[in-house]
């Protein structure tokens, strides 16, 4: 049943011994410990997560609060709900893979491309609700003041619910000009200036008097702390940066390496996605010119779907980590 | 090859149907997060995230094991590609864990402010 190293099957080894010690093919075997390697640079992604976490177990973000956007359900937020659907796409394009697997052990190649063909439709919608999700927690919802110590404020109404900067800020009167290279004396450029400045964040303030600032700490109910009005008009004193959305250096969500591992881990696993999806390409066009009906086996599916699989299982582990736990 | 090359259409549905469960379950219990569970704990993790690392191991054997095909493989492979993972991963959350918590204690009892 092997592929392409049939040759000398049966010759040359060594004490009598079996070609295949565990009764899979050089080809399969590498995928296994390919996947095996891969597993543990996940877990080491994973794991690294699970660290910087604990030591900042009080201030973390709460992911149903930070992943609540719906396609055409914009307003109201729906925690969990589509990256349940991203979920279910990739388990079911798991399972065309597999039924296209099954298919090619019996020789149906019809079989084989229709379910190739399904589970390349999946793996692309996955990738493509993925990109959507970065923009939106690049873009950001509320936006956020960060403190001269670091921490972040957010602002929230009496009743608890978030409020958005551009609901309160004030509009001054100011000048605010973005540095870029050409106005620098020396390599000298900013990122991008948020909507509004600190100044009219602070104004704003002033003006609603039913805005209460949000701290980051998680409190005895698992909710982050809100200041009465005084506490929030002398935390917002030491205000020093507008936070709008999500880059490497700082996020409106809460702590910094939440936002860097959320990028470096699902853009990782993206990333298997996408060389999975090619891989799968390549793979139906060579069923379609009918290779693996010429070798009388269609072991490279197999193998293919071993690591079509292994994107699936880690997405599994991606989900718990970072919105369910 | 061992594994004779008979249809499994009707396993692979049948683990499709588990998975699925398995996941609304989560979802529910994520969107609802019920006091009882998120806020009582057991050895350093409250009961909810319990459950979700449990049914997460749950979907992961059967993704492995039918998916996978990894029960149609002899146990040599079988065992020396699990175990190998099991180990290390058990082994590097049990010492990062461990080190996270210690890092937080001293943040939180030192004499410096670090959040502010």
């Amino acid at each position: 049943m092997s592929t392409v190293t049939t040759a000398n099957s049966g010759e040359k080894v060594w004490g009598g011994g079996d070609n295949q010690p565990l009764g899979a093919d050089y080809g399969k075997l590498m995928m296994w410990f390919f996947i095996l390697s891969d597993a543990l640079t996940f877990s080491g992604f994973l794991a690294a997560y699970g660290f910087s976490r604990f030591k900042f177990i009080e201030t973390w973000p709460l992911a149903d609060e930070v992943f609540t956007h719906v396609p055409f359900m914009h307003g109201s937020p729906q925690p969990m709900l589509y990256v349940a659907f991203m979920t279910f796409v990739l388990i079911f394009s798991s399972v065309t893979m597999v039924l296209a697997v099954d298919a090619g052990h019996q020789m149906k190649k019809d079989k084989v491309v229709l379910y190739l063909f399904l589970t390349i439709i999946g793996g692309l919608i996955f990738v493509g609700s993925q990109a959507w999700e970065w923009k939106n927690f690049i873009k950001g919802e509320y936006g956020a003041v960060e403190t001269k110590g670091g921490s972040l404020l957010q602002f929230v109404d009496t009743e608890g619910h978030r409020v958005a900067l551009a609901d309160f800020a004030a509009t001054l009167p100011e000048d605010r000009e973005q540095l870029s290279r050409n106005k620098g004396k020396w390599f000298m450029e900013e990122a991008t200036l948020p909507a509004y400045s600190v100044a009219e964040v602070q104004a704003g303030f002033k003006a609603h008097p039913n805005i209460l600032v949000r701290t980051e700490h998680i409190d005895a109910n698992k909710k982050k702390t809100v200041l009465s009005r005084s506490e929030s008009e002398l935390r917002l004193k030491d205000a020093s940066l507008v936070v709008e959305g999500a880059n490497l250096t700082r996020n409106e969500y809460g702590s910094k390496l939440f936002a860097d591992f959320f990028f470096f881990i699902t853009g990782f696993h993206g990333f298997h996605v996408f060389s999975g999806v090619v891989i799968n390409i390549i793979i139906f066009f060579n069923v379609l010119l009918g290779t693996y009906e010429k070798r009388k086996s269609y072991e490279m599916v197999e193998k293919v779907g071993l690591y079509w699989h292994f994107v699936d299982l880690v997405w599994v582990f991606v989900f718990t980590v970072f919105y369910l736990v | 090859m061992s594994h004779a090359h008979v249809s499994n259409t009707k396993r692979i549905w049948t683990v499709f149907g588990l998975l699925s469960i398995v996941t609304i379950i989560e979802v529910v219990l994520g969107i609802i997060k019920p006091e009882i569970l998120h806020n009582n704990s057991l050895l350093g993790l409250n009961l909810l995230n319990w459950i979700f690392i449990i049914l997460t191991g749950v979907k992961a054997y059967y993704i492995v094991y039918a998916f996978m095909h990894m029960e149609g493989e002899k146990s040599a492979l079988r065992h020396a590609v699990i175990w190998p993972l099991i180990f290390l991963v058990a082994y590097l959350l049990f010492i990062l864990l461990i080190e996270g918590n210690y890092v937080f204690g001293v943040f939180k009892n030192s004499t410096i402010k670090w959040n502010f």
